[in-house]
């Protein structure tokens, strides 16, 4: 019986509010405004979050990158119009790090320089990227075509390379990539298989750019050699790297960040010179995820403001509504209704109200994070708990909001009640 | 003589009005058998509203008795008191207060709605009154779109929805012209057939000559008594 009269109830409810629409329209309005920016900015942060994640996720959460780089000290060693540098990461930091700690699964030495790769009349610039069959292991991506590099490779300093789907797309602009021969600075090589090309990371640095070439690290050093020249405004920059980049994969997550602490207080010692940096994804994940608990907890706030302000409103207006209609409450009372039948009746139409504030205020918050993407690009996930939770808020709002008028409509006394005018 | 449906015992009512008390009723002992018609007369501020007010369980006496249908009721709680007005009484109006948002059918069913009555049987048992009282085809419409002599019958069918015992009708034609009014008094002699117990407030003596009890209150007390023939 009870559960037909809350039906009724809410009929009674729905009809009242349909025949004030303007009115109800502009009393929900506040809980339309808290529930869709609230979803809407929930969104934004999802996107972003997990925009972040999937980065983190492209480079390994369990991979940490050394990365080498000049030292301050080092720019100011130039000689009139030569500039030598030598600066980075050493073969031996690659033992070293092996042999630091079994924890520590993949390493993978990185040897990078720019060079044109040409093929007939088409010209582009590549990165040329000197590594170790591994290297596919620690950045996987998927095989388009051919093979990766293999063991082989590196043991007969195989002239063969490795090339990204965009760099392979537009040097070669045909299907059948799979052995042509690319000439890379001076020398030939053979095309031996196509990956997947990396994004390029906004929020961490991803150890693949768009366009790579991938050739044996043996190969590279013997046939472009230890030193780097570059002609550059007239003056000739001459750089001495060992190795740019160190891969390091560690067999457990939870060991990522004992490990890089491990190689950092290792490599400063070798390294006073700080000619490197670390690049740890999982702590940057933490760090997004700390982020992003920091930015629930201001938009909680604007949500619990927003929200409260919206009860404000629906309270004023039921109060309102209780005055207006106490004629209404004396018959009602009069025909036998109980106090708590009339306070039902108040709570249900004020719980419709924040209910249909809070439908509307859904759709308001699916509509704007879509918006945003098309026209700013920026990634936004509705997650779904959103709408739930606003939801349920927006109706409690109605419930807290609308006990107090709901409670004076049924103190009322019938007598007078039945007088009112 | 029928058994007894309303007692009251020396009752008296004082509205206090700031440092004033207005003695609306001095003293009032009464008892109205069961399918009794009673008219309440007097004239104006003789406390006859007042009078049918705690008849009609919306208000407590200051001091004495009440029974209803052999229930002592002044000292019942809030609850119980709005279950007898919904299970015993049926009130008829001076202003027919309809609700003017609800049509006629919805107006006619509040009642059992109160009561839990389930949808389907509502409806049909509120169509059926508004049949009986000659509005079976005005059942959408809203009180605004009736004329006042409809509205007194649908408030009339409404105060027969829970099939109560006892009605109360505090100046029914009041607002009527005079031939609406035989029209209303006609259906109350009906219900009074059916063995209800009515009890109405007029000043017309043409509406009074209807009940076969007329009882004459003067300041607050029972000034006399008449019984038809
Ligand atoms: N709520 C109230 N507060 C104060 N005084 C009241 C109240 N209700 C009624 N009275 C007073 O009680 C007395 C009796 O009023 P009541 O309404 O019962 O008269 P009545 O016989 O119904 O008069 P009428 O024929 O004009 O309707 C009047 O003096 C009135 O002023
Ligand atoms: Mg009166």
């Amino acid at each position: 019986m009870t559960f037909y009269v809350a039906i009724r109830n809410l009929q009674l409810g729905l009809k009242d509010i349909l025949s004030h629409k303007t009115r109800s329209l502009l009393t929900t309005l506040g809980v339309v405004f808290g529930v869709g920016s609230v979803i809407a900015m929930l969104a934004v942060g999802e996107g972003a979050s997990q925009q972040a994640l999937e980065e983190i996720r492209k480079v390994g959460s369990r991979n940490i990158l050394i990365i080498a780089q000049k030292s301050v000290d080092e720019e100011s060693v130039a000689r009139r119009y030569v500039r030598m540098s030598v600066y980075g990461l050493k073969y031996e930091d690659e033992e070293r790090i092996r042999a630091l700690t079994p924890a520590i699964r993949r390493i993978v030495p990185v040897r990078l320089m720019r060079r044109d790769g040409v093929l007939g009349s088409r010209r582009m610039e590549l990165r040329v990227v000197g590594t170790t069959p591994e290297w596919f292991e620690l950045v996987p991506r998927r095989i388009l075509a051919g093979r990766v590099l293999q063991a082989g490779d590196l043991a007969e300093y195989a002239r063969v390379c490795v090339l990204t789907e965009v760099g392979a797309r537009r040097l070669l602009a045909t299907e059948h990539v799979i052995g042509e021969t690319i000439q890379i600075g001076p020398q030939f090589f053979e095309v031996v298989g196509v990956v997947e090309s990396g994004a390029g990371g906004r929020a961490v640095a991803v150890p693949d750019e768009e366009v790579d070439a991938y050739v044996p690290l043996t190969t590279q050093l013997h046939v472009f050699g230890e030193i780097n020249a570059r002609v550059s405004a007239g003056s000739r920059d001459i750089e001495k790297v060992e190795l740019h980049e160190i891969l390091v994969e560690v067999a457990r997550e939870e060991w990522v960040e004992p490990t890089a602490a491990a190689i950092e207080t290792m490599l400063q010692y070798f390294h006073p010179k700080k000619d490197y940096k670390m690049s740890v994804p999982l702590a940057l994940l933490r760090q997004a995820e700390q982020t992003k608990r920091t930015f629930n907890v201001v938009l909680g706030s604007i949500a619990g403001i927003s929200l409260v302000v919206g009860g404000i409103g629906i309270m004023n207006i039921m109060l309102a509504s209780v005055t207006e209609r106490t004629k209404e409450i004396g018959i009602r009372r009069a025909i036998g209704a109980r106090r708590s039948q009339i306070v039902m009746q108040f709570l249900i139409e004020t719980m419709v109200l924040s209910g249909v504030g809070g439908l509307i205020g859904i759709l308001a918050g699916l509509a704007i994070p879509a918006l945003i993407t098309r026209t700013t690009g920026m990634p936004t996930v509705v997650p779904l708990y959103s709408l739930v939770l606003s939801f349920g808020i927006s109706v409690s709002v109605g419930l807290i909001f609308g006990l107090y008028p709901a409670i004076r409509a049924a103190r009322l006394d019938p007598i007078e009640a039945l007088r009112h005018e | 003589m029928a058994p007894v449906m309303i007692r009251l015992e020396n009752v008296t009512k004082v509205y206090r009005l700031g440092a004033e008390d207005v003695h609306a009723l001095r003293g009032v002992d009464l008892e109205v058998g069961s399918g009794e018609f009673v008219a309440l007369m007097g004239p104006s501020g003789s406390g006859k509203s007042t009078l049918m007010n705690l008849i009609g369980c919306l208000d407590r006496p200051t001091s004495g008795r009440y029974w209803l249908d052999g229930q002592n009721v002044e000292t019942m709680d809030d609850d119980n008191l709005s279950m007898y007005r919904l299970k015993h009484l049926g009130f008829v109006f001076q202003s027919f207060n309809l609700i003017p948002q609800l049509t006629v059918l919805e107006n006619i069913e509040l009642p059992m709605f109160y009561r839990g009555v389930p949808a389907a049987e509502s409806r049909e048992r509120a169509a059926a009154l508004a049949r009986r009282v000659g509005l079976g085809g005005r059942l959408k419409h809203r009180p605004s779109e009736l004329s006042g002599g409809q509205c007194q019958l649908v408030a009339i069918a409404r105060a027969l929805a829970n099939d109560p015992p006892v009605i109360l009708a505090d100046e029914p034609t009041g607002n009527l012209d005079s031939r609406t009014g035989e029209q209303i008094m006609q259906i109350l002699e009906e219900l009074h057939r059916d063995g209800r117990t009515i009890v109405l407030v007029t000043h017309e003596p043409d509406i009074a000559r209807y009940a076969k009890r007329r009882i004459y209150l003067r300041d607050g007390r029972i000034e006399r008594e008449e019984h038809a023939a």
